[in-house]
């Protein structure tokens, strides 16, 4: 390992440490949707050390919950994993083309919002030592705190349960409320999505939809229509580097 | 119903697929405007449906839920980090139905 390489290793670990706490509490959160969808916490453990993704494994856990089919799923995990692919698309400007091009199967592996986020903050190319050790500092958290949340969901009381259930919603809200107060479009979509999404529950009609494909079928037509109605600016889609996580 | 490793094994491929085809394979940013625009928008819609009216059916009572979404959305909103929302919004609901408990 070069002198350079060394450096970039130890700022990953330390940028990394602070990330794996926040998704040590956030993953325990998915490990009690998991555990209410009947995973054990082997299998909990397992889609959370291949996915790397909280509201992917969250609408999956959804899909398994409701025993949906492996089309579902796959639709599902697209829809809900999409701004990855927005995400992997700014990270490949960021590639030297210098660097050995294995490690671009190594880096899709973890792009997550922490990890994409403070790759992208780096000044210059990005190092493949930086983000693996990043990596190695909070990923395993990841897959831990979802194990730990089916088991020790299990002994915990229910009020406490029903307190930590909330912390993946939380995380949600804290993804896309602070864009809504730059971009008006944002606001509505959050807005309209919320509406049609309580009354798709409560109107008769559509309440036999799982929920599942009614995030499909209602994420698609909003976005659509808001692309169609209100393209971004081309200065604007690079406003997803300080948005979220997970 | 299926089987629980093979949904695994769907939510981690097409996950892998997604993060890694733009890496291998796209070599310029698209050009397409309402393609660009709909996957800008996405993450918002999507996150937006599953939150809402999820967290208010998450907790033992839908007072609580309710008061943790409003207590979300207002700490996000003046600027609260990711650890601080998800954190409030736990404790929010424990208090609360503490509260409602004991009424």
């Amino acid at each position: 390992m070069t002198a350079s390489n060394k450096k970039a290793f130890k700022e990953g670990l330390r940028d990394g440490i602070p990330i794996g706490l926040g998704y040590l509490a956030v993953s325990f959160s998915l490990g009690i949707t998991a555990r209410a969808s009947g995973l054990n916490w082997i299998q909990a453990f397992l889609a959370s050390a291949t996915s790397y993704a909280s509201a992917g494994e969250y609408a999956g856990f959804i899909v398994i919950g409701e025993a949906g089919t492996y089309i579902e799923m796959a639709t599902m995990i697209l829809v809900a994993n999409c701004r990855y692919l927005l995400m992997s698309t700014a990270l490949s400007q960021k590639l030297s083309r210098d660097m050995p091009f294995y490690h671009r199967f190594l880096i899709a592996t973890h792009v997550t919002d922490e990890l994409f986020g403070i790759n992208i903050a780096r000044p210059g190319k990005l190092e493949p030592a930086y983000d693996y050790a990043a990596f190695l500092a909070c990923g395993p958290a990841w897959a831990i705190g979802t194990a730990i949340g089916v088991v020790v969901g299990n002994a915990l009381p229910y009020n406490i349960v029903s307190a930590l259930s909330v912390a993946l919603y939380g995380m949600f809200i804290a993804i896309i409320i602070p864009p809504c107060k730059k971009n008006k479009v944002i606001a509505g979509i959050v807005a309209v999505s919320f509406a049609l999404s309580y009354a798709f529950e409560k109107i008769p009609l559509f309440s036999s939809i799982s929920s599942g494909t009614k995030i499909i079928i209602l994420t698609v037509l909003i976005s659509a229509l808001a692309a169609a109605f209100f393209p971004v600016k081309d200065e604007e889609p690079a406003e997803q580097k300080e948005d979220g996580n997970g | 119903m299926g089987n629980v490793y093979v949904y695994i094994l769907v939510m981690g491929a097409v996950t892998y697929l997604i993060r890694m085809l733009p890496l291998t394979l796209i070599q310029r940013e698209t050009k397409n405007k309402f393609f660009k625009s709909f996957l800008t928008y996405v993450p918002y819609a999507t996150l937006a449906l599953m939150t809402f009216p999820a967290i208010v059916e998450a907790t033992q009572s839908e007072i609580s839920g309710i008061a943790a979404l409003v207590t979300g959305v207002v700490l996000a909103f003046i600027g609260a980090n990711l650890v601080q929302v998800a954190g409030a919004c736990c404790v929010v609901v424990f208090i609360s139905e503490l509260i409602i408990s004991h009424i």
